[in-house]
């Protein structure tokens, strides 16, 4: 394998890295929140956070591009207000990637939050504890599993992300170019010798993602 | 200690909970059929389930009143509870469940300390095991020992016995009792089995389909 290709794994390696840590507060405060709570709202936010499990990515990706591009509303401010650029950046990748893999943690970690025994919180506030500390040393220990099964799936699914991806951050080499966007291009453009290091390469970080992912969840945990 | 409920009004699955009360004597028993709304009543009381009338005051201190739109949070309202399942934390050793809500003793309760409860209640030896490990009668033992350590001014003990054989429940009434002797803490004791309130309780409060028909004596209310 080139060099040029170790370097496009090691990119999309670190940018799948960074969506998973840029969507795990936000995933396990969204799951929590479906989880355990009551509040108005709860079902439409819910189906807003699995909206990309059935959108098709390219129109997750025209989306994101309308929201994140110089025009957008969140795009412009950025610019101006930050000096920020999003779309056709590497920043364009790891949103592309959270955004997409979003779901997958939210759901792993709800179905963590409702496992726990709710008698556990119960007690816990019985002994003095506050809401905050309820979370942080019951909870979220008790669903730790499934909350880090969950980032892992996220991990293997923003390894693996291409539709929105290659919308909003095109297929910029040595700028946006991921593992998925380059086998693409490299088969369109006849080039499989070169896209099939990619593919084996990809296959295996992938499934040594997902084995860890589900050993971590097969672990019994007494809740 | 003097608890007081007054007009309390819970709805639950096929009959509301209507329960006009005090209990002032050390052990307090509450006896009735599964079904009767027993747990339902300790709920109620740790303000883990919320009324929607009535008042409630422990002592001097108001736990529940919507008129004055007063709802005392469970943490705040130093009532221990010890639910049927005992829920200990199950990814805790025995020492950080005792000290999960532990409250430094205060002048009129000295006694309440890690060394003395554990000792009155014979598991010094169990402190750095896993609550997992743990046997059934050893298990209800640090339950009682954490709501002890917690300091409450009244200890709601749901079926403490009801997972333990007849040899276990008679060497687990001496350490109830003690909680009364040693540590002046006064309980609120739910069962169904006659035995046990006769051997513990000063009061028994018979509970049928959410309403109170009989309170006295065990020889005067048990059949």
């Amino acid at each position: 394998m080139t060099a040029e290709a170790w370097k496009i794994v090691f990119f999309t390696i670190e940018v799948s890295a960074l969506s998973t840590l840029l969507i795990l507060p936000i995933g396990i405060a969204v799951a929590w929140l479906i989880a355990r709570r009551d509040w108005p709202g709860k079902a439409v936010v819910e189906t807003v956070a699995m909206l990309p499990l059935f959108v098709p990515p390219v129109a997750t990706g025209l989306l994101l591009l309308m929201f994140f591009g110089r025009r957008g509303p969140l795009g412009s401010v950025l610019q101006r207000g930050l000096g920020i650029e999003i779309v056709f950046t590497w920043r364009a990748v790891v949103l592309a990637c959270a955004v997409m893999s979003f779901p997958l943690l939210v759901r792993t970690a709800q179905s963590a939050f409702q496992e726990v025994n709710t008698r556990f919180e119960d007690v816990a506030r019985t002994l003095g504890a506050n809401e905050w500390r309820v979370f942080g040393t019951i909870s979220l220990p008790l669903a730790m599993r499934g909350i880090v099964a969950g980032a892992v799936l996220a991990f293997a699914r923003a390894m693996g992300e291409f539709g929105a991806t290659a919308v909003v951050a095109g297929m910029i080499p040595r700028k946006t170019m991921t593992i998925s966007l380059s086998i693409y291009q490299n088969v369109q453009l006849g080039r499989d010798s070169a896209a099939l290091p990619l593919l084996f390469v990809s296959v295996v970080i992938v499934f040594i993602t997902v084995l860890c992912g589900q050993i971590i969840s097969m672990c019994k945990h007494p809740r | 200690m003097s608890l007081r409920l007054h007009g309390v009004r819970v709805p639950l699955a096929r009959f509301s909970l209507e329960i006009d009360a005090i209990f002032d004597r050390p052990i307090a028993g509450i006896f009735g059929p599964s079904g009767a709304g027993k747990t339902s009543l300790l709920d109620v009381i740790a303000g883990l389930r919320r009324p929607v009338t009535g008042t409630m005051q422990l002592d001097d201190t108001v736990l529940f009143d919507p008129s004055a739109r007063l709802d005392l949070p469970p943490r705040l309202r130093r009532i221990g509870y010890v639910p049927q399942d005992l829920a200990l934390f199950p990814h805790l050793n025995v020492r950080a469940n005792l000290l999960y809500g532990y409250r430094r003793s205060t002048p009129e309760n000295e006694l309440i300390t890690l060394g003395h409860v554990a000792e009155v209640m014979e598991i010094a030896p169990l402190l750095e095991r896993s609550v997992t490990t743990l046997s059934g009668g050893e298990q209800q033992r640090v339950a009682l020992a954490r709501a002890i350590l917690s300091t409450p001014l009244l200890l709601l003990l749901d079926e403490p016995m009801s997972n333990l054989d007849s040899r276990l429940k008679q060497r687990l009434i001496p350490f109830l009792l003690r909680i009364r002797d040693e540590f002046h803490i006064p309980l609120i004791y739910v069962t169904h089995d006659a035995a046990e309130l006769t051997a513990l309780c000063d009061e028994v409060i018979m509970l049928e389909s959410g309403r109170l028909t009989e309170r006295g004596s065990p020889a005067d209310v048990l059949p």
